[in-house]
């Protein structure tokens, strides 16, 4: 087998599942508060410290050969089906482990204090260690089906975190509706899976793990399903999968309803590293997009298109999560735009940029919404700057480097973005990619003006958060002002060290005028029409379009409406009532003993005691057998 | 003297005597003891059945543990028996599955206890006997055995509607033995007429001469017999009725072993015997079992009843089951295997679950409930690690067969699996929202606000369900490795081509002449 046999892996997994194991088992009573959040992070500064060893000795190899392996046992064997419980430690998985461990230590140190107090403290920092479990096996999978417990589990923390406040049935309701959507999805990846693997059976293959996969791939095209070809069919299945994950139309609806659970979560889960999971899976299957041009344009078409949706209905919102939640899914778009381009390194750029910026962001909220004692409508806020100082000045930072300002994170890593797309998807995907850059400058703007600036409109009074709150978002904000810079180069040579980097040209720059552009048109708009003069204005001519776009374009009525619903009543009134109650058990099963009952009754009228009537039935009994031996 | 040596020397013969003498002990056993009784006889027959599972070599794919007595010279009936993977895991979910049910109905039983005990101990000796059966009388032997303790752990022990639901029981599942019966006869007549031999040895009926017409017909009763028992759509409204009239102890053993009666039927008698036939009703049983994952998914998403809920869940995971075997494909195969030991797992505990709920609070409205999570948050944690076993959830045990299953017959019915996609989906769907009903939200009803958490004899019970459900999530090759042998078998014997028509025999009514 290839690679490098590299046995301290596991325990890159083993310390958040000990700490899971620890803060689930002993729990409040017996740990208690404090200890439970030292161990809960402790376990993850522990995973960082490992990934960052596997990291070093990973740079020690030659470039050709940077693989680590390590394979724990034979998971399922069964003839023509078999998969090992198997790690992988290539330079992709790499920066996945330094991004999730790295982000997910400081938002332990942040959760410590946001949740200080709370009655589930143990319960909360176990469902976090189990998701950090979970992200790293889906990061490190050596093969398609551990990545699908991996893949699987973030999903059912998702769901626990999401209703972590289970009391409320509302919250319960939304992470139910995270798990469901998600396995609409995992359907998906389920089939293009079954589909792949039953194809490559076919030709005498059964292993499944990434390296054979990529080496057997090609034989995939010689296959067609229903016309098209196979490559095609399941790259498509599988970016269904990934838009169920990485939140994507149409099944982002999850998503925004995931903030119901406590922000640090939001943070992690629903912003810099579950939600990536379909953007990781593309760029670690990008062997298979490469056969499949065709899926690749949908990808793009995909990402573009929900990018620019999501901007629209984050310009209107007015919980300061809800726009955070939006603003995820269209820069989630973004990177899939990048994946669609085939730009899978600059889509994994975009992922590492934005998981600096929008923790910071969504910590930022959680500061706010800590300090404000639990209220999330902007427009109840304001003036924050003068009571919030330090949380002021860092969601500065991450507002600013979401707003793509030259110089910070996230105008690298968009800006490689659009120049990628404008090269494949041509000048109308590329448009559509600049103007949802105005308009994510807009909203963060609007999100900004509306919390920090101008006057208090709240009377409540708001308080700064402790350091164990504002330290871990020091560090993210560093990482949102310098992350770009540091990594635009460093990433790339380490991701694809084979690859070509020509510098870019002056068309390159031409595009990069434009997208700043339209950047700082979004945000000086921003400033304008945030006064109450404007904005009341506007909201009074274009009231229909006002209200559609505020409630977010009726997606979640329609699905309710054409599917939910109508399933659910044919299921109960259809299925249930006429099938099974009525046809099957009504008329076939109690007919039928009915009808017994009824022939018992018939036949039980001859016994009606007449002697005649019984001779003569005997008569004729008798003439009957005597017939029929003769 | 040495036949009683014999039958008592060997385990596999103990693990069916054992249940069935100490059943007959209880009514010597003093009133307020039986209880404890009953759990001892269980106990030991587990212990019986992990000598087997031991004794057990996973490398060889013949028949182990064979025992053969014979018993009616005359029609060569024989008391054979021996198992194989397929059999072991049935019986060690049995075995498992007993001292459980025993323990959860320590409680709820007040009356008659005695009877109760031994109808269970009787059914244990039934079931057991049924997967150890070599010999076809005595397959259906213990086939009927089964078939009376049950009905009167229902109808006696039993809810509102018992009889009714008893009695459905009863019926439902006679039609089809008739049936099967009146197969069986045939097809010993048929290899009697072939060979000049009587036998009702079922290793040695796998070599028989039947034409691809006789096939057919018999193929169709035993199929019939075995289909209402898994309880494969159209088949399943007995289900319903059942579980939910039944005691707890009933409705795990009925879930847990009962259904699984019907798949090891195909898997040790239609499908090996009527291979020719088998191919051409396997896409239709795989179809109608396809069906049963949706629309039991969707029936079981409509239910407010728990009990309901988790029956018609059942239609839908042996849905899977049946796609599994029907594909006669080792992945395929070897998946429904571990799904049904699976099933026996999660939906086991699902209605222990139930009946912990309903032991305290008397209803199985999911309405009743809500808001769980804070009085008893043991039962929430447990609830929770079910439920996700029963969806599927990778780690878990569920994710292991449905995997198999579905990764193998899709190879095979490409379409049809692409459709059984839809469970996991659906299974989600009604399980997480009766999760949700139950267990989160607040309390809203105040008689919930005192409800005690799992006692420590509720524990007991529950604990070693989940060590295997976690077990075989995470490391399911044990189980695999000893079922392969026998799933190979399987594929191996419903490859058999059936015999070209020999022309002259015939049966009629006037007997069977050459």
């Amino acid at each position: 087998m290839e690679g490098n046999y590299y046995p301290l892996l596991k325990w890159i997994l083993a310390a958040p599942l000990a700490g899971f194991l620890l803060n689930g088992l002993l729990g409040k009573k017996l740990l208690g508060e404090r200890a439970g959040g030292v161990i809960g992070s402790l376990a993850i500064l522990a995973s960082f410290i490992l990934a960052a060893m596997a990291f070093t000795d990973l740079l020690k190899l030659p470039v050709e050969n940077r693989l680590l392996r390590d394979t724990l046992y034979s998971w399922i064997s069964a003839g023509t089906f078999g998969v090992d419980a198997a790690f992988r430690f290539d330079p992709l998985s790499a920066v996945m482990a330094l991004i999730v461990t790295g982000v997910s230590f400081l938002i332990h140190v942040y959760s410590t204090g946001y949740m200080h107090g709370d009655e589930g403290y143990n319960r909360y920092f176990a469902y976090l260690n189990l998701f950090v479990f979970f992200m790293l096996t889906l990061v490190l999978a050596d093969n398609p089906l551990v990545m699908f417990v991996g893949w699987e589990g973030v999903g059912l923390c998702s769901y626990l975190l999401i209703g972590f406040w289970y009391e409320d049935p509302e919250k319960a309701a939304a992470g139910k509706k995270a798990f469901i959507t998600n396995r609409v999805g995992d359907a998906g990846f389920l089939l293009g899976l079954m589909l792949a693997a039953a194809l490559l059976a076919a030709k005498g293959v059964l292993a499944l793990d990434f390296a054979s996969l990529e080496k057997n791939a090609p034989l995939l095209t010689s296959f067609t399903v229903l016309g098209i070809g196979a490559p095609t069919v399941i790259c498509l299945l599988l970016f269904f999968g990934a838009t169920g994950k990485s939140a994507q139309f149409p099944l982002y609806v999850w998503l925004p309803d995931a903030m119901a659970g406590p922000t640090p979560v939001s943070a992690l889960i629903h912003a810099a590293t579950m939600v990536t999971a379909g953007v990781y899976m593309l760029a670690r299957l990008h062997f298979l997009y490469a056969l499949a041009p065709k899926a690749l344009e949908v990808v793009m078409l995909t990402g573009c298109f929900t990018a620019f949706f999501a901007a629209v209905i984050a310009l209107l919102q007015k919980d300061i999560k809800k726009v955070l939640a939006y603003s995820t899914v269209s820069q989630l778009g973004y990177m899939f735009m990048a994946a669609g381009a085939g730009a899978f390194s600059a889509s994994v750029f975009h992922l590492a940029t934005h998981a600096f910026f929008k923790a910071l962001l969504f910590l930022g909220a959680g500061s706010v919404i800590h300090g404000m004692s639990g209220e999330q409508d902007m427009f109840k806020m304001g003036g924050l700057r003068r009571e919030m100082p330090f949380t002021f000045l860092l969601v500065a930072a991450g507002w600013l480097a979401i707003a793509g300002v030259p110089g910070l994170s996230g105008f690298y890593s968009k800006d490689l973005i659009l120049e990628k797309v404008f090269e494949h998807g041509g000048l109308l995907i590329w448009g559509v990619g600049v103007l949802t850059a105005g308009l994510t400058a807009f909203y963060t703007t609007r999100l900004f003006v509306l919390t920090f600036l101008r006057e208090r409109r709240a009377q409540k009074h708001a308080h700064e958060s402790p350091l164990s709150m504002t330290l871990p978002m020091t560090a993210l904000a560093l990482l949102a002002v310098a992350g770009g810079f540091m990594l635009k180069d460093r990433l790339f040579t380490f991701l694809e060290p084979v690859a070509e980097h020509a510098p870019a040209g002056p068309e390159a720059a031409r595009l990069m005028f434009i997208s700043v552009a339209a950047g700082l048109t979004g945000l000086a708009g921003a400033f304008a029409l945030t006064l109450p003069k404007p904005a009341n204005f506007l909201k009074n001519t274009m009231s229909h379009l006002h209200a559609v776009v505020f409630h977010k374009f009726y997606v979640d009525e329609i699905y309710s409406a054409f599917i939910v619903k109508p399933l659910k009543t044919f299921a109960g009134r259809v299925l249930f009532q006429l099938v099974d109650a009525g046809l099957i058990d009504g008329l076939m099963v109690n007919g039928s003993a009915r009808a017994s009952y009824a022939a018992g009754r018939l036949l039980a009228r001859a016994q009606n005691g007449r002697l005649d009537v019984y001779a003569l039935v005997f008569a004729a009994g008798v003439a009957l057998m005597l017939y029929w031996i003769i | 003297m040495e036949l009683l040596t014999t039958l008592l020397g060997t385990p596999l013969s103990q693990a069916i005597l054992l249940p069935a003498v100490w059943g007959l002990g209880v009514f010597l056993c003093p009133r307020g003891r039986t209880k404890h009784y009953a759990l001892a006889g269980t106990l030991l027959t587990l212990l019986a059945a992990i000598r087997l599972w031991t004794g057990f070599d996973a490398a060889n794919a013949a028949m182990q543990f064979s025992l053969d007595l014979s018993w009616l010279p005359v029609y060569g009936i024989h008391y054979q028996l021996g198992i194989d993977g397929i059999s072991l895991l049935m019986i060690a979910l049995t075995a498992f599955l007993m001292p459980i049910s025993v323990l959860a109905s320590f409680n709820y039983i007040k009356e008659s206890e005695r009877a109760y005990y031994a109808c269970l101990l009787f059914l244990e000796a039934a079931m057991i006997g049924v997967f150890a059966a070599l010999d076809l009388f005595v397959f259906y032997l213990f086939w009927e055995a089964m078939l009376i303790p049950m009905y009167f752990l229902i109808g006696i022990w039993g809810g509102p509607r018992r009889v009714y639901a008893a009695l459905k029981f009863f019926l439902y599942t006679m039609a089809g033995s008739v049936l099967m019966l009146a197969a069986i006869l045939w097809v010993v007549a048929a290899q009697h007429a072939a060979t000049g031999v009587w036998t009702f040895s079922i290793p040695a009926l796998y070599g028989g001469a039947l034409t691809e017409q006789a096939q057919f017909w018999l193929f169709a009763a035993f199929g019939l017999a075995f289909a209402v028992k898994v309880p494969l759509f159209p088949f399943h409204t007995w289900l319903p009725d059942a579980h939910v009239e039944a005691p707890t102890a009933g409705s795990v053993l009925l879930a847990g072993v009962l259904l699984k009666m019907g798949v090891y039927g195909y898997l040790r008698l239609a499908v090996p015997l009527f291979p020719q036939a088998a191919h051409t009703f396997a896409p239709w049983l795989a179809g109608l079992g396809v069906v049963g994952i949706i629309y039991g998914s969707l029936v079981a998403w409509t239910q407010r009843d728990m009990k309901k809920l988790v029956a018609y869940s059942s239609v839908a995971h042996l849905g899977t089951v049946m796609l599994g075997i029907m594909a006669f494909e080792p992945a395929a195969v070897a998946g429904a295997v571990l799904q049904m030991v699976n099933h026996g797992l999660s939906t086991g505990a699902l209605f222990l679950l139930v009946g912990v709920l309903y032991e305290r609070r008397h209803t199985r409205i999911t309405e009743d409930y809500g808001g769980l999570a804070k009085v008893m948050p043991g039962f929430a944690a447990v609830f929770m690690i079910v439920t996700l076993s029963s969806v599927g959830m990778p780690g878990l045990n569920g994710f292991i067969g449905e995997v198999l299953v579905l990764f193998g017959a899709f190879r095979v019915y490409p379409w049809l699996t692409g459709f059984a996609v839809a469970g996991v989906i659906l299974s989600a769907v009604y399980m997480l929202g009766m999760y949700q009903q139950a267990v989160f939200g607040p309390l809203r009803h105040t008689e919930n606000k005192i409800l005690p958490d799992l006692s420590f004899r509720e524990w007991a019970y529950l604990l070693p369900i989940l060590v295997f459900i976690l077990l075989i999530g995470v490391y399911p090759n044990p189980f695999l490795r000893r079922a392969m042998p026998a799933v190979g078998n399987y594929i191996q014997l419903s490859q058999r081509q059936a015999a070209p028509p020999p022309a002259d025999v015939k049966i009629s009514l006037g007997g069977i002449r050459k």
